[in-house]
């Protein structure tokens, strides 16, 4: 029987699931904000570093590489659902986006922390006022699920030189959701910092 | 190994080969049935501990003048000579509650059973992702090594109640003893406890989605299996909230945030150096998680009476699909109705009326199933085995808690009871006796499938008598404390008027200590039948579903190498089957039809 030639992907429904927790995490957070801004005369506006908005296109271009990265090794493939290498480039040049993607997300995290250190200078810490308090939080949790993101597609690169069946391309494609989960759950966070601190 | 299992190629390779060694085999395993029996010993040992922190308790409001014997060799720095302070106090009430709750009434009926018995009751060999169910453990376990730590730092453990109320929870040693480091690890071991979880109800709900076997359909899912998947729904909801509300109370704690402290809060005549930050804010996000946590305990004892009380009935579970619609009802209302915990937070009348409606709507359901379960069991030739008595108890307690639960639910009424044991009895009748005796019917029907020995009957028999009488004996006078007026979370009431209710206290403390013995029974049952248990057969109660159609206990990869194909419900039962009475779900549909 071949009826499991291509097997559900438990990787791509773990993710799923992932995305659902790590919603209700921020909408968490984001509500305790709004909740918090609302009454608290104690709230201070502060102009958010110009460097987000160069994070937040080079975030969504890495989304982007990643779907040409992800497209180009997805197939084609052999009767057998593996990777017929036969077709199509190489297997390293078909992989190239998705090191491109590992870049852009090691540069994201890079501006981050330059953000940071910019409000630091200006004297904005964590403690300094509830709004630098929920930036600080948010913009840190966001980069730590990120930093997951990093792991997960570090894997699936590591699996796909290993092995050319159909698992690492699930993997890849269950990698790839969760990285675009991040850029459109960032795009939120920029949408929902730059409105309210 | 039945000769109904029907081989089919596998839906997954098994992800993992045979452990070697003894660390990989039993300590570090990826193996299902391994981490599920660690959970299940997690919950034996944070049970005990729970157990006897409510029995200091108890004694202390019993006789407040005297020592409490042999206290002041256990814990000579908090009671020195025995004798408990207020502080103390709420020290060791805090720690019975978050360890019953987190660590008892989350990990064995949820993460234990649900570990060793959903894979296999879906014809799985282990769980979707057998790494992250091993830190699922670990991670819970280290949580709870973080929580007992505080028992060995200067101060002690937190004081503020399991439920940990900002800004007393919030703003350090200020507040308090125990409020410095203690309440530190209160809160980081809280937050690692939800990555724990976290990680198990993602192999919950993927493996019941993705992993079950040919011809296992949603609906021909056996019950229990049905109520730790909405179970882990509920729970990684929940979790993902209570996380950053930890990781908020962290930060107020140790990085000078005011997320939850008020601005000019003066604690023990010193101004607090924080400000604009909400009180409620922490409530509302513990209780949205508080609330479904009550039915994280109940909804999967719900799913193991149901799973046992066809089988001890020999007849079908009735309207099983009105069980499994009730059931996610009831998962979908408990995020509704967290502010009926908060009705005396000084929320408007209107928002009290909004919460307090659900409230009073998830009734609906959780009636229903009651009359589902007592259909069931109406004019059955009931198999009185000790998990059959569990069941019944389980149904008395659930009912009697619900029924307080009516009052409760209503501001005006809440407002008079709320502070009082009214609903210290309440919450230990409806979540915390209901979920034990979950747990005790699960012990009594799986365990020859666990350690493949049967448990004593007759040892369990008395374990169920005595252990119903001393529930009720002990949970039951403190609805009429309450309604007279006595307060709960206070130390003693040694001069005032609460002084006349002294005599029930000490009927109360009586009865837990009586209870509390009565389970010195179920664990000399517990360790003699692991060892000298008679050998259990395949199938000793002659069940439907799939962890029967196995050895006792199950092999590394659960069935012996080959695949289960299902061909019926769970609910085959009271019919004409291959063997007697029932049908089990992988018997063929011609030898079940040629009977």
């Amino acid at each position: 029987m071949q009826e499991s030639m291509s097997p559900p992907s438990t990787a791509r429904t773990g993710v799923w699931v992932g995305i659902a927790a790590i919603t209700m995490s921020f909408a968490a957070y984001s509500s305790a904000m709004v909740i918090r801004q609302g009454p608290v005369p104690a709230w201070q506006h502060f102009r958010l570093p110009n460097v987000l908005y160069l994070n937040t296109l080079l975030l969504v271009i890495s989304s982007a590489t990643l779907e040409l990265a992800r497209r180009r090794i997805g197939g084609p493939f052999d009767r057998l659902g593996r990777v017929d290498l036969a077709r199509g480039d190489a297997m390293q040049r078909r992989m190239r986006w998705l090191y491109v993607t590992l870049g852009l997300g090691i540069v994201f995290l890079a501006g981050q922390y330059l953000a940071w250190t910019q409000l630091a200078s200006q004297g904005v810490f964590l403690a300094t006022s509830p709004s630098s308090s929920f930036f600080f939080v948010l913009t840190a949790v966001h980069a730590l699920h990120l930093i997951g993101g990093l792991g997960a597609l570090t894997y699936a690169l590591r699996s796909l030189r290993g092995d050319d069946g159909p698992r690492p391309v699930n993997v890849l494609g269950a990698a790839a959701l969760y990285w675009h989960f991040m850029a459109v759950l960032w795009v939120y966070l920029f949408v929902i910092l730059a409105l309210w601190v | 190994m039945s000769a109904s299992i029907t081989e089919h190629a596998p839906a997954q390779a098994h992800h993992h080969a045979a452990p070697q060694g003894w660390i990989r085999k039993y300590v570090f395993s990826l193996d299902h049935k391994v981490i599920g029996k660690q959970y299940l010993g997690l919950g034996l040992i944070a049970v005990c501990t729970g157990m006897a922190l409510s029995w200091v308790m108890r004694y202390h409001l019993a006789w407040p003048d005297k020592a409490v014997p042999l206290l002041g060799l256990i814990a000579p720095r908090f009671a020195a000579g025995g004798i408990i302070t207020p502080e103390f106090y709420l020290q060791v009430m805090t720690m019975h509650g978050t360890i019953m709750v987190f660590f008892v009434l989350t990990t064995a009926p949820f993460a234990g059973f649900g570990n060793f018995i959903l894979p296999i009751q879906v014809g799985a060999e282990d769980m979707a992702f057998p790494r992250f169910n091993m830190m699922s453990f670990w991670v819970t376990f280290v949580a709870f090594g973080v929580l007992i730590a505080a028992f060995f730092v200067p101060d002690g453990p937190a004081l503020s109640g399991w439920t940990a109320y900002a800004p007393l929870s919030a703003v350090g040693k200020a507040s308090g003893p125990g409020e410095g480091t203690g309440q530190t690890l209160w809160a980081l071991s809280i937050a690692i406890f939800c990555v724990g979880q976290l990680l198990g109800s993602l192999n919950f709900i993927a493996t019941t989605l993705d992993l079950r076997t040919k011809g296992m359909t949603l609906m021909r899912m056996p019950y229990a299996t049905w109520a730790w998947f909405i179970t882990a729904i509920i729970a990684l909801i929940a979790f993902s909230v209570l996380l950053p509300a930890c990781v908020l109370l962290i930060l107020d704690r140790v990085a000078g945030t005011s997320f939850f402290i008020p601005a000019g809060l003066v604690v023990s005549d010193a101004l607090q150096p924080h400000s604009g930050g909400s009180p409620l804010l922490w409530q509302h996000l513990f209780w949205f998680f508080g609330h479904p946590e009550v039915y994280i305990a109940i909804v999967p004892s719900f799913g193991i009476v149901s799973t046992i009380l066809p089988v001890v009935c020999r007849k079908p579970h009735l309207g099983p699909r009105v069980l499994i619609a009730c059931m996610l009802a009831i998962a979908g209302l408990s995020y509704m109705v967290w502010g009926h915990h908060m009705f005396l937070s000084g929320m408007s009348p209107t928002s009290a009326t909004l919460f307090s409606v659900p409230t009073l709507i998830i009734t609906i359901p959780s009636a229903i199933v009651t009359l589902l379960w007592l259909g069931t069991v109406y004019g059955a030739k009931l198999r009185l085995t000790t998990a059959a008595l569990f069941c019944l108890a389980f149904i008395s307690v659930f009912v009697t808690g619900g029924l307080s639960g009516f009052f409760l639910s209503q501001p005006s009424i809440d407002t008079y009871l709320h502070g009082t044991y009214f609903v210290v009895g309440h919450f230990h009748f409806v979540m915390g006796v209901a979920a034990m005796f979950g747990i005790f019917a699960g012990t009594y029907y799986w365990f020859p499938k666990i350690f493949g020995r049967m448990m004593n009957e007759t040892l369990g028999k008395w374990h169920f008598a005595l252990t119903f009488l001393g529930v009720y004996a002990t949970f039951m006078p403190m609805h009429w404390l309450g309604l007279t007026g006595n307060v709960r979370r206070y130390s003693s009431f040694p001069s005032d008027y609460m002084h006349g209710s002294l005599p029930l206290h000490r009927f109360i403390t009586f009865s837990a200590l009586f209870l509390g013995g009565a389970q010195l029974i179920f664990l000399v049952n517990l360790i003699w039948s692991r060892f000298r248990g008679p050998i259990a057969p395949a199938n000793p109660w002659e069940a439907t579903t799939l962890e029967w159609i196995t050895t006792s206990p199950p092999p590394f990869d659960n069935f012996g190498g080959v695949h289960p194909v299902v061909y019926h419900g769970p609910n085959e039962l009271g019919v004409a089957g291959p063997r007697g009475d029932y049908v089990m779900q992988t018997d063929p549909p011609a030898a079940a039809a040629a009977v």
